[in-house]
């Protein structure tokens, strides 16, 4: 088995994919010759050819329009935003149409499409390249959205999230993408959708997070496994989303903390708060803590990390649940 | 062009044409008849404010690799299209630029130091003053255009005499947004000025795999307006093609835009590799048309300039470069505070419960 990074695992499951399906196609800005500004689509050009391997022109409507059209006619496309932050001209197009192409045609037609991009801080990047904006996307009915941490999850997910039946939305935590290895099996297998992982076991305290602050998280929780039995849970796909494996979970440590990087109002967290609430509400022996980004602007490379949700706030707050 | 399925006549109802302006020769030499009126004095000037922006950006290139500076877009290559475009402006024009515009900001006296800022992470760099002028950086590309538009806009309805003058690469005419803002300006006849720098790439796409037409500005004309192909790389044919622009939006003749042909001779930004989709024998051909050499080949021609000068002139922008690049490191980093500062007028109530945690988080800290 070969240890591989994010954007290397990312890699290989387009490449599978690709290989095993010949209506998956990939399109995006610069994917083709560059190989993707990340390098996720490299190589992917001499393989399959530049009928399959598309450098679009600069046009994110376009990109997710049209793939919503291919989608209808029965090819498979895996669309690249080059930054979540560039999604929005084709913000349209996901929500007016890709979510509800099932509803309107009363399931005669679907979009099973994928569009993948980087997303949130860390990277000291430039204005719009850092931002965490996935609960705007759990917000629309008829999308699925999928935040790997791990490159062998993001190998899983995405070949689940190529074949799935739904438009799905791949957000791929950048400041993750080189930043870690671990063996990522060569050989064919499938993460469902929808399904959390329990990363840790633990009975005091449950710790929820995804995405790119699940390396935050786990470095938190190596500093206080000595004092606390901390099981943390990685959500994995944000929508739908698994609440059974949090709520068994609360039950049995009856504290909970929630970490994500987004904003905090009306993020994640919020949702998995209420829904603790209605289905755990008399196992808690603490109010749940939320530690998230601010409802500010995601600011720039020198403040970066005032606003990304630290080892030390994080810390702090298992702490404060734990002391209650 | 379309193909011709039957033979069955059709009326040719209308008919367009795409005009290419170009004064200033390669070697320097130029039709003075046709060269816009430009005094010695300000030749000079056009020429320093070239010279230093070359320096600046060679300087700010340098910081990069260093790591003192986060990723930004070089400007180089791009000197007679800025350069050009500024000095045919009046001081109360505005300018709506992207993010490859540093040097006629510069002109716009935003202070290297700022851009220095700015591209350090640190965002005080953008506290624009007034009588600038000019928007901030604007990322998401051909966004800004429609900004421009609406600005030409109310300077209309207020009976002002401003001119908008907006910038956008050859990757932006593929935005909708570039296509909407061409038409609410055509519809509404405002004072804005399109200026498309088409140094020829979008990150590693080529204009020919962009766009299927032969030229940029022949998109324009599909909304009705007057259009133009300038050499960009030639200073005389931008001034003089932004200026007729300028002048006909200020006496209410509606928008232009403007297709200025250049090359990028750098990578798309400093996190790029241009090796890896286009052949140095390219950017090659293209390094030997650089706008500024061609400016002063001109002058030296006319006697206006000489090595000696150049050397008096290097020392000088060296010395501002370097000083901007001091007081930029000097500045403190920015407080935490920041962040929450400006997300609307007044912070309110849970902003400030939210700052007042990180506050507390930052104490507990120490
Ligand atoms: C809406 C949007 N999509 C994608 C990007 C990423 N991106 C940044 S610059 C760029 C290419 C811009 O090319 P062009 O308009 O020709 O300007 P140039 O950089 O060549 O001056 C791309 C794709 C972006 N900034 N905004």
């Amino acid at each position: 088995m070969a240890k591989l990074s994010i954007v290397e695992a990312i890699n290989l499951a387009l490449r599978q994919e690709m290989k095993r399906d010949k209506s998956v196609l990939v399109l995006g800005e610069d994917v083709g010759v560059d190989g993707g500004v990340f390098r996720a689509t490299e190589g992917l050009l001499k393989l399959f050819g530049k009928e399959r391997v598309i450098d679009t022109p600069l046009s994110e409507s376009g990109i997710i329009g049209t793939s919503i059209g291919l989608a209808i006619a029965g090819m498979k496309p895996v669309a690249e935003i080059q930054f979540d932050g560039f999604i929005y001209p084709g913000f349209d197009q996901l929500i007016s149409h890709a979510a509800r192409m099932r509803t309107r045609s009363r399931g005669a037609y679907s979009c099973p499409l994928v569009v993948r991009a980087p997303y949130a801080g860390g990277i000291k990047a430039l204005e719009h390249h850092s931002e965490s904006m996935e609960a705007l996307y759990r917000h629309i009915p008829g999308l699925k959205v999928v935040i790997p941490s791990t490159p062998s999850d993001a190998k899983g997910l995405l070949i689940s999230a190529i074949r799935d039946p739904d438009p799905v939305l791949f957000l791929e935590p950048k400041r993750l993408y080189r930043a870690l290895r671990e063996e990522v099996p060569e050989k064919e297998y499938l993460i469902p959708l929808g399904r959390s992982k329990i990363v840790q076991e633990g009975s005091d305290v449950t710790v929820v997070s995804y995405g790119a602050s699940m390396h935050e998280t786990k470095k938190a929780l190596a500093e206080l496994n000595e004092k606390f039995s901390i099981e943390l849970i990685d959500v994995r796909t944000i929508s739908p989303l698994d609440d059974e494996t949090i709520i068994t979970s609360v039950k049995k440590t009856g504290r909970c903390v929630i970490v994500h990087e987004g904003p905090r109002s009306c993020g994640l967290a919020a949702e998995i708060i209420a829904r603790i609430n209605e289905k755990a509400l008399l196992s808690l022996k603490a109010p749940v803590v939320r530690v998230t980004g601010f409802d500010t602007v995601m600011p720039l490379a020198k403040l970066e990390w005032e606003y990304i949700p630290t080892v030390s706030r994080i810390k702090k707050a298992i702490f404060e649940v734990t002391a209650f | 062009m379309r193909e011709e399925c039957d033979a069955m006549p059709k009326k040719v109802i209308q008919k367009f044409e795409v005009k290419f302006l170009e004064i200033l020769g390669e070697n320097g030499t130029c039709d003075e008849n046709i060269k816009p009126q430009i005094s010695s004095k300000v030749l000079l000037e056009m020429y320093k404010w070239m010279f230093l922006g070359r320096v600046f950006d060679n300087k700010m290139f340098s910081l990069q690799r260093q790591g003192k500076l986060g990723t930004f877009a070089q400007t180089k290559g791009h000197e007679a299209v800025q350069i050009g475009a500024a000095f045919a402006l009046k001081k109360e024009d505005w300018l709506v630029p992207y993010f490859r515009e540093q040097l006629i900001t510069l002109i716009r006296d935003v202070p290297m130091e700022n851009i220095l800022m700015y591209y350090t992470g640190d965002e005080r760099g953008q506290q624009y003053q007034k009588g600038w002028n000019v928007l901030p950086v604007c990322i998401p590309v051909a966004t800004q255009l429609l900004h421009a538009v609406g600005m030409a806009w109310a300077f209309k309805l207020k009976k002002k005499k401003n001119v908008v003058l907006a910038f956008c690469g050859d990757g932006a005419t593929s935005e909708g947004d570039f296509h909407e803002a061409l038409n609410f300006a055509s519809v509404f006849k405002v004072p804005v000025v399109f200026l498309c720098q088409n140094n020829q790439y979008a990150i590693s796409v080529p204009l020919k795999k962009q766009t299927a037409s032969e030229t940029l500005a022949q998109k324009a004309i599909a909304y009705g307006m007057s259009s133009l192909k300038i050499d960009g790389n030639d200073i005389f044919a931008v001034y003089k093609g932004v200026k007729e622009a300028v002048e006909l939006a200020r006496k209410g003749k509606g928008p232009s835009f403007l297709e200025c042909l250049t090359y990028r001779v750098t990578d798309h930004t400093t996190s790029d590799d241009a090796s890896r989709y286009r052949p140095i024998k390219e950017v090659k051909i293209w390094e030997a048309r650089d706008p500024i050499l061609r400016l002063r080949k001109y002058l030296e021609k006319k006697k206006l300039w000489n090595k000696k000068k150049e050397g008096i002139l290097y020392q000088d922008v060296q010395k501002k470069v370097n000083t901007a690049v001091k007081k930029a490191e000097n500045v403190s980093a920015p407080s935490f505070e920041d962040m929450f500062r400006y997300t609307y007028k007044e912070m309110t109530a849970e902003l400030k419960e939210e700052l007042d945690y990180l506050k507390k988080v930052k104490n507990d800290e120490k």
